[in-house]
């Protein structure tokens, strides 16, 4: 009989950290995996964006288990959740969610990973362009020679997106002769390792004659510069993305070119102002920046893709401003380098 | 659970006054828990916690677990543990998902939602699970490997012959009437839920009637014919609610809408329509009093608890324990496949991460439910009823926004409490 009392004092215990419920709009979040870190900076921009339109925010965490997003989903709803935004932890497995929403008429926001169902609103990066980004970057600082390129894991449809955008912007210099692609691989796993060991194989296949790297993310591209070191060839341009801190810092350094950021805070801005507009009535397509588009499923959908900011030795105040890195770290090792090392 | 109260008080004729006694306490101790926890979350919620909808919710998200615990409760009575179950279902419900997609559309010619896909499929996943489950139960009681390392071994095993089955894939949409084992895509509809209930309802009077009688017939004393009426009222009452309370919820009427174009009709204005009693909650009950009969009423059932009370003594006076441990585990693994389809089609895909932890959550509801490690003593009314605790402290703790961190925190430490208050209850009822 004591179970109760003590069941009853750990939920009011738990309960204190409950959110209001009567405000206008009710957007709730559902997460899929709370534990990594970078959701956080997601969802102070969510909330930030709500508590500006006089929105409250509810969420959950479904910590990595496709059912439990179901339920949580579903427990969304009942609190009353006039629109949703989700991180799906599957893009299929999803579905009874999004039947759920769309049964109840609740608009849903599929937040930076896919959600095949017309129903939902796409809202990501656009990988596509973080590929243009990188190889445009490399092109400027090289407009000709034998180019190498990094790839990312095999497994990972985005790996393709970006080898396209970076193919788009080089495809006129390779017909005109001016650009080789001496090199090309795929990187398991996305892993450093692996790209370092893919490097190394193409420097000594071309007798170390290459002139620029275009390498998918800051990992990869991390591996890279340490097997061009290892040849005395550091220096020459390299791509990345993510804005990972030790790449920002090669950026610094001047042994990478460009560190493509997608800033998590424009994302989460975005998906809140979306997610007020569609619970207020807007339809999809007029969400500002809509567009109709394709999934590699065959799915057609309304989506906006953001634009990344690619990170270069002239703008990196820019990721100092925001918050991202602190400039110790940044200018670590460097001196006489660009703004603000220096 | 609503049909145990009816079930509990079955066959006593073999109890003293005082272990009826403590089983009704034990029991009513913890539906008082229960009730009391989902007060708190109501008051919390502003009231949004016992509406229909959301006890609907509840009930169709407790079942996966349930199924597996009342098997449990026979593993850990005969003093083993099972922690492959999640593993387990992940292997059926992947085997049962290329079954239905690719195996018998394709290699067997029967073409997408041939009628009788559900139910090969179902076959398939009961006997893929059975055999898995009477293997651990033959390497552990044959070979005396301990059945700790056995099934650990297990979780690791199944969880990735699952992986192995799909590449990791996700497979779906499952085929449609397997579908309606899920939950909110299958239910019995207004009338006949009322029609189940009634049945419910009036085999639960029978089973106290028959009891009273048997224990009559043997000349034991019996409770006054007030009290029996009583207990006929309470059981009703409580089936009956509880289908009122399904019947309440109201499908959306987007739904209907679509349901009825789905059809070529034109929905009338102001239709509405209630949910009712979901399949895989149907499923769950027949799977309750089916465990429990064995449990009371059988042969098996009896030897269960005679050989998790003393195994040694089971074993000189004849028991079989070793052909026993096979079967707890192969029922083990039979539930298993069957939590694999509710789990599966709820979610209308198969997908890797199925099942993960379950078996943690499985052990929790068995033990919060009562069901001593010691061996010899569980219920699975109980177990359900923990399945139903444990999963209403997570969602309304995930209704009234508790932090991830926090909620596992929570959960961990009823289970640990408890536990300690069931040994220091036992102790206390024994001494006195």
């Amino acid at each position: 009989m004591k179970l109760f009392k003590i069941l009853a004092t750990a939920a009011l215990g738990a309960g204190i950290a409950f959110s209001a419920a009567n405000a206008e709009t009710v957007v709730g979040v559902s997460w899929s995996n709370f534990q990594e870190e970078r959701w956080k900076t997601d969802e102070a921009a969510i909330k930030a964006a709500l508590e500006a339109a006089g929105a409250s925010y509810i969420s959950t965490d479904a910590q990595s288990s496709a059912s439990k997003q179901l339920s949580d989903i579903e427990s969304l709803i009942a609190q009353g959740a006039d629109a949703l935004i989700i991180l799906a932890q599957d893009a299929q497995a999803i579905g009874p969610a999004v039947q759920a929403a769309a049964d109840e008429g609740i608009p849903i926001v599929g937040y930076d990973r896919l959600i095949e169902d017309s129903r939902a609103f796409y809202l990501t990066f656009d990988n596509v362009e973080v590929g243009r980004m990188q190889a445009r970057a490399v092109f400027d600082a090289m407009p000709k020679g034998n180019y190498v390129m990094i790839k990312g894991s095999a497994t990972d449809p985005n790996a393709d997106f970006l080898r396209g955008g970076q193919q788009e912007i080089l495809q006129a210099a390779i017909d005109g002769g001016d650009i080789k692609i001496v090199g090309e691989a795929y990187t398991d796993g996305w892993l450093p390792a692996n790209a370092q060991r893919n490097m190394e194989q193409i420097l000594t296949a071309q007798d170390n004659k290459v002139d620029a790297v275009v390498a998918s993310n800051d990992g990869t591209a991390g591996g890279v510069v340490a097997a061009l070191a290892g040849q005395g060839m550091d220096g020459i341009p390299v791509s990345g993305q993510d804005g990972d801190h030790a790449a920002l810092n090669r950026v610094a350094k001047g042994t990478q070119t460009v560190s493509v950021w997608k800033d998590a805070r424009e994302l989460g801005r975005n998906a809140g102002e979306i997610a007020i507009a569609l619970a207020g009535g807007t339809a999809m397509s007029d969400i500002k920046g809509a567009a109709s588009w394709t999934s590699p499923g065959g799915t057609t959908m309304t989506a906006v893709f953001l634009a990344p900011l690619p990170i270069t030795k002239d703008n990196l105040t820019d990721v100092i401003d925001a918050g991202w890195i602190a400039k110790d770290k940044l200018c670590q090792g460097v001196t006489n380098g660009p703004a603000p090392c220096n | 659970m609503s049909d145990l109260t009816g079930i509990d008080d079955l066959p006593k004729s073999r109890r003293s006054l005082a272990q009826t006694l403590e089983l009704d306490t034990r029991l009513l101790g913890m539906i008082g828990a229960f009730m009391m926890l989902c007060l708190v979350f109501d008051v919390i919620t502003d009231g949004r916690f016992l509406t229909p909808r959301n006890i609907f919710n509840l009930t169709i998200q407790t079942v996966s677990v349930a199924i597996m615990a009342t098997g449990m409760v026979f593993i850990i009575v005969c003093r083993h543990i099972d922690l492959s179950v999640g593993a387990l279902l992940a292997t059926c419900s992947a085997a049962m998902a290329v079954v239905q997609t690719d195996i018998l559309p394709n290699a067997l010619g029967l073409g997408l939602g041939h009628p009788m896909i559900w139910i090969i499929t179902i076959l398939a996943g009961l006997f893929v699970g059975t055999i898995i489950g009477a293997f651990h139960g033959w390497l552990i009681g044959y070979l005396t490997i301990p059945a700790f390392i056995v099934t650990l071994g297990g979780l690791l095993v199944w969880r990735n012959v699952g992986w192995y089955l799909t590449d990791g894939q996700t497979i779906g949409p499952l085929d449609e009437i397997f579908r309606m084992f899920g939950g909110t895509n299958g239910t019995l509809g207004v009338q006949a839920s009322w029609i189940v209930g009634a049945i419910a309802a009036g085999l639960a009077a029978l089973a106290i009637l028959n009891a009273r009688r048997r224990k009559q017939a043997h000349g034991f004393a019996v409770k006054p014919v007030w009290a029996e009426a009583v207990m006929v009222l309470i059981a009703a009452g409580a089936i009956l609610g509880f289908v009122a309370v399904l019947n309440a919820y109201e499908i959306p009427t987007r739904r209907l809408a679509r349901m009825f174009e789905a059809r070529g009709e034109v929905m009338p204005e102001g239709y509405t329509e209630g949910y009712g009693l979901p399949i895989s909650v149907l499923v769950l009950i027949m799977v309750a009093v089916a465990m429990t009969v064995i449990a009371r009423n059988t042969r098996l059932g009896r030897y269960i608890f005679a050989t998790g009370g003393n195994p040694d003594a089971a074993e000189l006076s004849g028991i079989n324990t070793r052909l026993l441990t096979v079967k707890i585990f192969a029922l083990m693994g039979a539930l298993c496949a069957l939590s694999a389809v509710v789990a599966s089609a709820r979610l209308a895909n198969h997908g890797n991460d199925i099942g993960t932890l379950d078996e943690l959550r499985v052990i929790a509801a068995a033990v919060i439910g009562g069901t001593a490690l010691a061996g010899g003593v569980g219920t699975i009314y109980g177990a359900i009823l923990g399945a139903l605790i444990m999963q209403s402290l997570q969602s309304g703790m995930a209704m009234v926004g508790v932090d991830a961190p926090l909620q596992n925190i929570v959960v961990g430490a009823v289970l640990v409490v408890a536990v300690l208050i069931d040994i220091i209850y036992r102790r206390r009822t024994k001494d006195t």
